[in-house]
C-alpha cells in the first residue's frame, strides 16, 4: 500500500469531520482510506495539463432571485425537530468557555 | 537604545448589505424580529434545501468594488467554507475563495501625515451567521438564525496601514463610500460593519513582515484604536522578551483592554474550501457591468468639487454636509425646492448639528424631509414668522418631521402684520417704561433694544422686529 | 381482474374510466404489502390511515374533474431521502430517525399535483451510500426474485417495491447508479434523467453535482409517464434546467431505424459476468434487427471514472452531511462533554460505517495540502470524461452497455469488501459525472433466474431517444414477467427473515452474529 495513513491523520480528519472513532474503527479507517487513496492515485496517470476543472456539467449560469420577501414566519415548524429548544431558540451546549 | 518597531496592519471588513431579503432565500433581513421568526428551511440548514442567489447582493458587491477601483471578476463562483459552529446552520458558510467578485483595488485615505493609498486585495460575497445567546441560567447557549443568511461583503485590504489613525481613516473612507452607494448603513455598534484587524510588528526598516494575529470583536472606532495599540504592545513585549508571536485569532475585550486567543484544539482552521455545487457560476457581461457603472452615484470628492462650483457656501460647510450621504441628499433636495443654498446650509450647519449633538444622534437618523425644511425657509423668507419662532418650529420639525406651515397655522405663530395692533402695543410699552424712554432721549441708543424686547414679549414673539423698530422710533 | 399485474399507466386508465377507484388501487397495494413486506422490507415508513384518507381526497378531486393527469390516482412509493411534509424522512439513517420535514421535495409536490397517491417511504442505503441497501440503519431490503440476495442500491427499496408489486411505481435517486443498478437487479425499469431535469429541492443531498431523481417503474411507458410528471423547472434549485421538451410519452414509438448505437468495447472487458455479457449483446442484436446501426467503439477513460467519482462524491458528501450535528434536528447524543464532544458523539452514533468511511475520505481529500492533488484532479478528469462522451455522441445517438458487471449478489457478500463494491459501479458512474441521461431495463436472466439489466445512455437532454430505443427493445423482447414470489413467501421466508434479517429482528442492540446488519457493523 502506497498511502500509509498515520494515527495523527486519522485523528486530524476526525476533528475536521467531527467523528469520534473507536480504536478498532480507527484501524479500519486507516486501512480503508489508504486503499482508496491508492486507487484514486490512478488519476495521476492521466495528463490533465491545461484541463479546466469541471465543477458544473452544463453552462447554466446567472440564476438569481429578485430581492423580495417571500417567506413568512416558520419558527414553530422549524423548531419542531430540535433535540432541545428554549424561548424559540435552538439550545446547544455552551459556546463560550 | 530601544529598538524602533513598525506596525503593519491589514483589515478584513464585513459589511451587511442593505437588501430586503437574505442572500440565498426569501427571508426578511429586518432587525428586531423575535428569535427565529425570520427563518425558513434554507437559512436554518434543513436537509435537502438549496440556495438561490439574491441578484441585488451581486449588484451591491460590484458597485462597492467599482467604487474601490477594483477589477470585477466577470466569471465568479461561490465556495463552501467548512467549519462546525452552532451559529452556522449548514456547518459550512457559502463564501468565495477561488474567484471573488472583486480584486486588486485601492482607496485613498487622508491623515494628518497626508494622503495615502490603501490596497484592496479582494471583496467577496458571503452569508452571515446566526446569533448565539448565552443562557447563564441553564448554562447553555441558544441559537437565533434570524441573521443567518444576511448578505455580507468582506473587504480584505492589503497590509498597507501603519497606525490606528490610518485604520480609522480607512474605515471612515469605506463607510462613506458604501453609505453613498446605499449598499449598507455601516453601523459598527449594530454590527452592520465589522472590522477584524490583522496586525504584526517588525523592526523599523525590516523587509519581512512579522507573524500576524487576527483580532475580532471590535465594535467601535475606539475599540479598534485601543486594540491596535494593545496588540502592538503585546507583540513587542513578546519579541523583546525573546518569545515568539503565535499566528492566531484573538478576541479583544475593550472593557479590560486585553485580548485572548479564541480557538481551541478542536478548531483545526482547515476550511476545506471547494466550489459549491448547489450554486451556478455568475457571469457579469460587459453590458451589465457598464449599466452598474453608469448607475454609480456621485461620490464625495466629486460632490465637494461640484458644491464649490455650484453653491456659494463656505468650504467648511461643504466638508460637513458631504460628510454623510443623508446630509448631502437633504441639502441638495432642499436647495432644489427653495433655491437658497446658503439658507439651507445654515439650517443644517447650525440648528441641525446642534440638535444632533444634543440628542446624540447620527446624521443618518435625521427624520425631517427636504419639503418641510424648504417650507420653513419659505415661511421665514415671507416674514410670516420671525427667526425666534422659526427655531422653535424647527425643533418640532426635527423631532417629528412636522409640516411647518400647518404647525405655524395651528399654533397661531404667524407674525402679526396688523399695524394698528402693533402700534397699540408699542404705545403701551412706551407708557409703561418711562425710564427707558428717557434714556433713549438722552442718547442711549441701546435703550431701544429693551423696548423692542418688551414689545415682542407683549406680542408673544409674533411681531416682525423690523416693524417694531420702525414704530418705536416713530412714536418716541 | 388482478390489479397488481397492471402497469401504472394501465391502472390510471382504469381509474379514469371509473372501473377502479383510487381506494381499490391503494388496497391492492396494501394487500401486497401485508403479504410480502415482512420478507422484503421495501419500506421504512408507511402510514396506511393517511394514505387511505388521501386516496379518498384524490378520488373526490377526480370525480369533480379537477385531476385528470395520465397517472392520477396511481399509488407511488418515494425513496426516503426525499423530504415529505409531515412524514418522517430518514435517509435510512439513525441520525434522522425522527426527522419530520416541514416541506416536501419539489419532485414529491409534482407527484401530488399529478394526483398520484404516495404510499410510503422506501428503504435505501444510508444517505444513498451503497449499492445493496444493506447499509440502511433500519434493516436490509431483499430482492423479490430471490430473498437471499440484495435488491441493489441505493434505491433498493424503491426497485424491490415495484418488483414486489408493493407499489405501481417509485421514485429513486441516482448519484452513481443508484436507480439503474437496483432496477437492473430487480428486473424493473429505472431512469436517471439529465442532470437538472428534476428539481433537487428537498432531496437530501449526497453528491450535489451528481444527484438526480428519477423514476423506477414496471415498464418503459410508465417510465416516460412518470418522468413527465417529475420534470419541471424549479426556481428553488439553481441547477434546475428549463426544458421545453418534457412531453416524454410522445417518444414511445417502435422505431429505431437508422439510430446509431455505439457499444463501448471497454464495457465488455474483464470483470463482466459472461451471462450478463451474453444477454446485453443479444439485446444489442435485437435493436440491430429493428433497424439501428450498432457498432463497437472505444470510449476510453472508463476505469478512471470510479476514482474520480469517489473523490468528488465523498468530498461533496463530507460537506453536505455536516449539517447533521444534533442541533437543529436529528440524533443528539445523550451524554457528552461540551459542544465539540456533542458533535462528535452525535455524529458517530448517528452515522453508520459506510457513511463515516465516505465522510472521512471526503474530508481528507479536501483538507489543506491535498485539495489540488485529489479534488481538483478529479474535477479535471471529470472534464476529460465529459469530453470522451461528447466525442462519442458526435458519432452515436446512444451508447449501449450493461448496467452492472453481475446480477444481484447474495446478502452480506458485498460489504465485506467495499472496494469490490465500488468497482461494481463502473458502467453507471461516468453517466453521473457527465450529467447524462440513462435508462436501465431488463434484458434477460442468468442461470439462477436473476434479472440482467441493459443500459442505454443518451447525450444530454436526449431522454426521448432513450425512451424510443428502450420502448422498441421492450416490445421486441416481450413480457419479462414478475418475480416468483409466491413460493418464497411461505415458511422458508420466515426462516430466512429470522436468520438474516436486519436490526428490526435482532433488536440492533448487541452484536448478533446471525444478523447481516450487525455483522456489517462489526466488520
Amino acid at each position: 500500500m502506497a498511502n500509509i495513513i498515520s494515527d495523527e491523520t486519522i485523528e486530524y480528519v476526525g476533528i475536521l469531520a467531527k467523528l469520534e472513532l473507536s480504536g478498532e474503527e480507527k484501524e479500519a479507517a486507516k486501512k480503508d482510506m489508504g486503499r482508496m487513496l491508492d486507487y484514486i492515485d490512478q488519476l495521476g496517470e492521466l495528463d490533465t495539463e491545461g484541463v479546466e476543472p469541471m465543477s458544473h456539467v452544463f453552462a447554466v449560469q446567472n440564476v438569481f432571485r429578485e430581492d423580495a420577501v417571500t417567506n413568512g414566519d416558520m419558527r414553530e415548524e422549524l423548531l419542531k425537530n430540535a433535540p432541545a429548544e428554549k424561548d424559540g431558540m435552538f439550545m446547544v451546549p455552551r459556546t463560550f468557555e | 537604545m530601544a529598538k524602533q518597531y513598525e506596525t503593519v496592519i491589514g483589515l478584513e471588513v464585513h459589511v451587511e448589505l442593505a437588501t430586503k431579503t437574505k442572500i440565498f432565500c426569501g427571508c426578511s433581513t429586518a432587525f428586531g424580529g423575535a428569535p427565529n421568526t425570520h427563518t425558513c428551511p434554507v437559512c436554518t440548514g434543513m436537509p435537502g434545501t438549496l440556495p438561490v442567489l439574491n441578484k441585488k447582493v451581486l449588484e451591491y458587491a460590484i458597485a462597492v468594488g467599482l467604487a474601490a477601483n477594483c477589477t470585477i471578476t466577470q466569471y465568479c463562483k461561490f465556495d463552501r467554507k467548512n467549519y462546525f459552529y452552532p451559529d452556522n446552520p449548514q456547518n459550512y458558510q457559502i463564501s468565495q475563495l477561488y474567484l471573488p467578485i472583486c480584486r486588486n483595488g485601492s482607496v485613498e485615505i487622508e491623515t494628518e501625515a497626508g494622503k495615502k493609498q490603501v490596497g484592496i486585495h479582494e471583496i467577496h460575497m458571503e452569508e452571515d451567521a446566526g446569533k448565539l445567546i448565552h443562557d447563564e441560567w441553564e448554562d447553555c447557549s441558544l441559537v437565533d438564525y434570524n441573521r443567518s443568511g444576511v448578505p455580507l461583503i468582506e473587504i480584505v485590504s492589503e497590509p498597507d496601514m501603519r497606525s490606528a489613525e490610518e485604520v480609522i481613516a480607512y474605515l471612515e473612507k469605506l463607510r462613506m463610500m458604501i453609505q453613498y452607494l446605499g449598499a449598507s448603513d455601516c453601523k459598527l455598534q449594530e454590527g452592520s460593519m465589522r472590522a477584524d484587524v490583522n496586525l504584526s510588528v517588525r523592526e523599523a526598516g525590516a523587509a519581512e513582515f512579522g507573524t500576524r494575529t487576527e483580532m475580532k470583536n471590535l465594535n467601535s472606532f475606539r475599540a479598534i484604536a485601543n486594540a491596535v495599540e494593545g496588540e502592538r504592545e503585546r507583540q513587542i513585549e513578546l519579541i523583546e522578551s525573546g518569545q515568539k508571536v503565535v499566528q492566531e485569532t484573538r478576541r479583544w475585550d475593550d472593557g479590560k483592554g486585553e485580548s485572548y486567543p479564541m480557538r481551541s484544539k478542536e478548531d483545526a482552521q482547515d476550511y476545506r474550501y471547494f466550489p459549491d455545487p448547489d450554486l451556478v457560476p455568475v457571469v457579469v457581461s460587459d453590458e451589465w457591468l457598464a449599466e452598474i457603472k453608469a448607475a454609480q452615484p456621485e461620490f464625495r470628492p466629486e460632490k465637494m468639487a461640484r458644491y464649490k462650483k455650484e453653491y456659494d457656501i463656505p468650504d467648511y460647510d461643504i466638508e460637513i454636509i458631504t460628510g454623510t450621504k443623508r446630509m448631502a441628499d437633504l441639502f441638495e433636495e432642499t436647495v432644489k425646492l427653495c433655491g437658497q443654498p446658503k439658507k439651507v446650509s445654515n439650517w443644517l450647519m447650525v440648528e441641525t448639528l446642534r440638535l444632533l449633538k444634543e440628542k446624540e444622534m447620527d446624521p443618518e437618523e435625521i427624520r425631517f424631509s427636504p419639503e418641510h425644511l424648504a417650507g420653513l425657509i419659505k415661511l421665514t423668507d415671507e416674514k410670516a414668522i420671525n427667526s425666534t419662532v422659526a427655531k422653535e418650529v424647527f425643533e418640532v420639525m426635527f423631532e417629528n418631521d412636522t409640516d411647518p406651515e400647518k404647525y405655524v397655522e395651528e399654533k397661531g405663530l404667524k407674525t402679526v402684520k396688523d399695524e394698528g395692533a402693533l402700534r397699540k402695543a408699542v404705545e403701551e410699552v412706551i407708557a409703561a417704561n418711562p425710564k427707558s424712554v428717557e434714556d433713549y432721549h438722552n442718547g442711549k441708543e441701546k435703550a431701544i433694544g429693551f423696548l423692542v424686547g418688551q414689545t415682542m414679549k407683549a406680542m408673544k414673539g409674533k411681531a416682525d422686529p423690523g416693524m417694531v423698530n420702525r414704530l418705536l422710533k416713530e412714536l418716541l | 381482474m388482478d390489479l397488481r399485474k397492471l402497469t401504472a399507466v394501465e391502472l390510471a386508465a382504469k381509474i379514469k374510466a371509473k372501473e377502479v377507484t383510487v381506494a381499490q388501487a391503494a388496497q391492492a397495494v396494501f394487500d401486497c404489502i401485508g403479504e410480502r413486506e415482512k420478507l422484503y422490507h421495501c419500506y421504512v415508513t408507511v402510514d396506511k390511515e393517511a394514505v387511505l384518507r388521501k386516496a379518498e381526497e384524490i378520488q373526490q378531486k377526480m370525480d369533480r374533474g379537477e385531476l385528470d393527469g395520465p397517472l392520477a390516482g396511481v399509488p407511488v412509493a418515494v425513496k426516503d431521502n426525499l423530504c415529505t411534509e409531515g412524514m418522517r424522512t430518514t435517509c435510512s439513517s439513525k441520525i434522522l430517525e425522527n426527522f419530520i420535514p416541514a416541506y416536501s421535495a419539489e419532485a414529491v409536490r409534482n407527484l401530488e399535483k399529478a394526483g398520484m397517491l404516495m404510499i410510503g417511504k422506501t428503504n435505501m442505503d444510508e444517505f444513498a451510500m451503497g449499492s445493496t441497501t444493506e447499509t440502511s440503519a433500519f434493516g436490509v431490503t431483499r430482492n423479490p426474485w430471490d430473498a437471499k440476495r440484495v435488491p441493489g442500491g441505493s434505491s433498493g427499496g424503491s426497485a424491490a417495491a415495484v418488483a414486489a408489486e408493493e407499489c405501481f411505481a417509485a421514485l429513486g435517486s441516482d448519484t452513481g447508479g443508484s436507480i439503474r443498478q437496483p432496477a437492473s437487479f430487480c428486473g424493473v425499469v429505472g431512469m436517471k434523467p439529465t442532470y437538472g431535469t428534476v428539481s433537487r429541492y428537498g432531496l437530501i443531498a449526497y453528491g450535489s453535482s451528481l444527484d438526480q431523481i428519477g423514476p423506477v417503474t414496471k415498464d418503459v411507458a410508465d417510465c416516460a409517464a412518470l418522468l413527465e410528471v417529475l420534470a419541471s423547472h424549479d426556481e428553488k434549485d439553481s441547477t434546475s434546467v428549463r426544458r421545453e421538451d418534457t412531453d416524454f410519452t410522445s417518444a414511445l414509438a417502435e422505431d429505431v431505424k437508422g439510430m446509431r448505437i455505439g457499444i463501448p468495447r471497454d464495457y465488455f472487458g474483464d470483470g463482466l459476468d459472461a451471462e450478463v455479457k451474453e444477454a446485453v449483446r443479444k439485446a444489442a442484436g435485437i435493436l440491430g434487427e429493428k433497424g439501428a446501426v450498432v457498432e463497437e467503439f472505444d470510449l476510453s477513460l472508463v476505469n478512471y471514472a470510479i476514482p474520480a467519482y469517489y473523490t468528488i462524491a465523498a468530498a461533496e458528501a463530507s460537506s453536505n452531511l455536516e449539517r447533521f450535528d444534533g442541533i437543529k434536528y436529528g440524533h443528539r447524543a445523550k451524554e457528552y462533554q461540551g459542544l465539540h464532544n456533542m458533535y462528535k458523539k452525535s455524529r458517530s452514533e448517528g452515522f453508520g460505517a459506510e457513511v463515516k468511511r465516505r465522510i472521512m475520505l471526503g474530508s481528507f481529500v479536501l483538507s489543506s495540502g491535498y485539495y489540488d492533488a485529489y479534488y481538483l484532479k478529479a474535477l479535471k478528469v471529470k472534464a476529460l470524461i465529459k469530453k470522451a462522451f461528447d466525442d462519442a455522441f458526435a458519432k452515436y445517438d446512444l451508447i449501449l452497455g450493461p448496467v452492472a458487471p453481475t446480477t444481484a449478489p447474495k446478502l452480506g457478500e458485498s460489504l465485506a469488501d467495499p472496494m469490490k463494491m465500488y468497482l461494481g459501479d463502473i458502467y453507471t458512474i461516468s453517466v453521473n459525472l457527465a450529467g447524462l441521461p440513462a435508462i436501465s431495463l431488463p434484458c434477460g436472466k442468468d442461470g439462477a433466474g436473476m434479472p440482467i439489466g441493459l443500459q442505454l445512455i443518451g447525450d444530454c437532454f436526449q431522454e426521448k431517444a432513450l425512451l424510443r430505443a428502450a420502448y422498441t427493445y421492450e416490445k421486441a423482447r416481450g413480457n419479462f414477467g414478475t418475480p416468483p414470489m409466491e413460493e418464497k413467501t411461505g415458511k422458508e421466508a420466515a426462516a430466512l427473515s429470522l436468520q438474516e434479517a436486519g436490526h428490526q429482528t435482532c433488536g440492533g442492540a448487541s452484536a448478533n452474529v446471525g444478523c447481516v446488519k450487525c455483522s456489517t457493523e462489526m466488520r
